[in-house]
């Protein structure tokens, strides 16, 4: 038990929150950040190599496209099925080879990147795929090259998507962000468990609780609020989930996966 | 300026495809506008998408401008593709950008610097009317204003050609009128040679040379408007002067009969009682002004069999009149 009476009680209490926020912060932010490099062009990549899409043939062959296509859907299938406890136990030698070690916030940032790639890029996927056809046709009528189409059209038009997903992705980051505290990747979940489960500390875990809960609400926040500056698809505000509702209640769906 | 050559197209394979174009060969002039008609599903889409080649013919052969298409590399056709403009139904404009943003697409795509795209923006803007909407988002316009930002859009970077697939079918008539005199005048002052396709027999009649009709996948008839009116049978003709449908009363003979040109003024059904002392129904009458020349179509009834009319039916056709006998009782 820890002794709340003590002196030291709340600049501890204090310090450890504030160094396990710090932490966390750091892993989500550079998960994020891998997550949105590879996850994006990954993305994409499923859209274009099927029937009908911009790298239908790569390299001039249509099995080509088809075979990146499936190799590509199988392994985002496969990186989303894994829970993320087994995963994360599972590429420890992949992740002491990338960091040189499997302990420590640094080291939490290649599991939470590899669990949230496969993720973001499903979102990025159904966010492309809702950009009207009509958009890529005009633009290979003026003539646009297949990259100036993915950066010119498919990027602007499906970004207020794209930003809702990741502000699900966010969410799920710091989800499992917290999970790696229990194998010692320290932030928040690893003040959760030491001192809130471990040693019984009711204001510890409520502490993390009402932190997480601090972050998410402000990610959400600042992700929806872009998406809606974004959306020009009408000029009232507060229209971005209805206009895309396909899109959100697909991302409702992907958002429900094994979390232990 | 644009040569179709004998091209097909179909789609699906085996027992299940179906045919969209079958040998189609046409050919539109340089300064040309040129429409062609036909019903959903009678393959004018793909026709026109074929031009550019966002649909590739199975067979055949595109030129535009004296270069084949069909035979070009994809990064070949990327740049042909700059000189041919399109517009499309639905306006397919970035919700993303401005109007300005949208024009300058076309000019981001082929290289220009920043200023100049401005400039050019601007430019074109003005000349289809929306200098004011220059900073709207496409959400904020109504149909008329989208496709004239469409237009913008299509002539930025000086194409020769523009296509327009459908390009007023979205819209009210009034705003499809303004459009078509948009396009009319761009075709007169740019010397942009026009193809468009429409179901709607109005917009040939308004605003093309010459028309073809597009039926199955086959070109059925083509022509110059002005030739086709005089042509005996022509379908499309017939749909240029709508009459309505005919119902033949015995003891009758029925004429239509199409004054195009010099004769449109002559005072034929005056002549025909007075010379042939006929007592002349009309059953129906259109004027339409056709390539700037005003032509017409007038359904007269004569009291009589044919040969008690045949006197008069020579005389109208020694005038230079074309008559068409609808129905007579022996």
């Amino acid at each position: 038990m820890i002794d709340t009476s003590s002196p030291t009680f709340w600049p501890d209490l204090f310090k450890v929150l504030l160094d396990g926020t710090g932490q966390t912060l750091y892993m989500v932010f550079f998960a994020l950040v891998f997550t949105i490099i590879i996850g994006l062009p990954l993305g994409i990549l499923l859209v274009g190599t099927e029937r009908g899409g911009l790298f239908e043939r790569p390299f001039g062959s249509r099995t080509a496209g088809r075979i990146i296509n499936r190799v590509l859907d199988f392994v985002v299938n496969l990186g989303r099925s894994i829970p993320f406890i087994i995963l994360m136990i599972a590429i420890i030698p992949f992740t002491r080879l990338v960091v040189g070690t499997f302990i420590g916030s640094t080291a939490a940032i290649v599991p939470l990147s590899i669990v949230a790639i496969p993720f973001f890029a499903r979102m990025v996927e159904i966010s492309v795929k809702e950009v009207d056809a009509g958009l890529t046709e005009a633009a290979h009528s003026l003539g646009a090259s297949r990259w100036q189409i993915v950066r010119k059209v498919l990027i602007p038009e499906a970004l207020p998507g794209m930003l809702l997903g990741l502000a699900t992705t966010v969410t799920s980051i710091i989800n499992f962000s917290a999970m790696v505290g229990t194998v010692a990747g320290g932030g928040l979940g690893d003040v959760a468990v030491r001192y809130g489960y471990q040693r019984y500390s009711t204001i510890h875990m409520v502490g993390v609780i009402i932190i997480i809960f601090i972050i998410v609400m402000i990610l959400q926040g600042i992700a929806t609020h872009f998406a809606r500056r974004f959306a020009r698809t009408s000029v009232t505000r507060g229209t971005v989930r209805a206009e895309a509702s396909p899109a959100a209640s697909a991302r409702d769906a992907a958002a429900e996966r094994p979390t232990a | 300026m644009i040569s179709i050559r004998s091209i097909s197209k179909s789609f699906g394979s085996g027992s299940s495809a179906t045919v969209a174009l079958d040998n189609v060969s046409l050919e539109v002039a340089t300064g040309e506008m040129y429409g062609v008609v036909g019903q959903s599903g009678a393959g004018k889409s793909t026709l026109i998408r074929s031009v550019n080649l966002l649909e590739r013919p199975d067979a055949g052969t595109i030129r535009v401008a004296g270069r084949e298409l069909t035979s070009m590399s994809a990064n070949e056709l990327r740049v042909a593709r700059q000189g041919i403009g399109m517009i499309f139904q639905h306006f397919n404009l970035l919700s993303s950008r401005t109007v300005q943003g949208n024009v300058e697409l076309a000019l981001e795509v082929i290289g220009v610097d920043s200023r100049d795209r401005r400039a050019r923006a601007a430019e074109i803007l003005e000349l289809v009317g929306l200098s004011a909407k220059s900073a709207a988002y496409p959400a904020q316009l109504s149909g008329g204003q989208k496709q004239r930002v469409g237009i913008a859009r299509a002539l930025a970077a000086r194409p020769t050609v523009l296509l327009s697939d459908e390009a007023t079918s979205a819209l009210d008539p009034e705003t499809t009128r303004s459009i078509l005199q948009l396009l009319t005048d761009i075709n007169r002052e740019l010397g942009l040679t026009v193809l468009l396709i429409t179901h709607e027999m109005d917009v040939v009649k308004s605003v093309c040379h010459s028309a073809a009709l597009l039926e199955a996948g086959r070109i059925v008839e083509q022509g110059k408007l002005v030739e086709l009116i005089s042509t005996p049978g022509s379908r499309l003709a017939r749909d240029l002067f709508p009459l309505g449908a005919y119902q033949h009363r015995p003891g009758t003979t029925a004429l239509d009969i199409t004054f195009s040109g010099g004769n449109a003024d002559r005072p034929v059904i005056a002549q025909l009682a007075r010379d042939h002392a006929i007592d002349v129904s009309i059953l129906g009458a259109a004027i339409e002004t056709i390539s700037g020349n005003q032509a017409g179509r007038t359904r007269l009834e004569l009291p009589g069999d044919l040969a008690t009319n045949s006197a008069a039916i020579d005389d109208l056709r020694s005038q230079g009149l074309l008559v068409e006998i609808l129905g007579a009782s022996a």
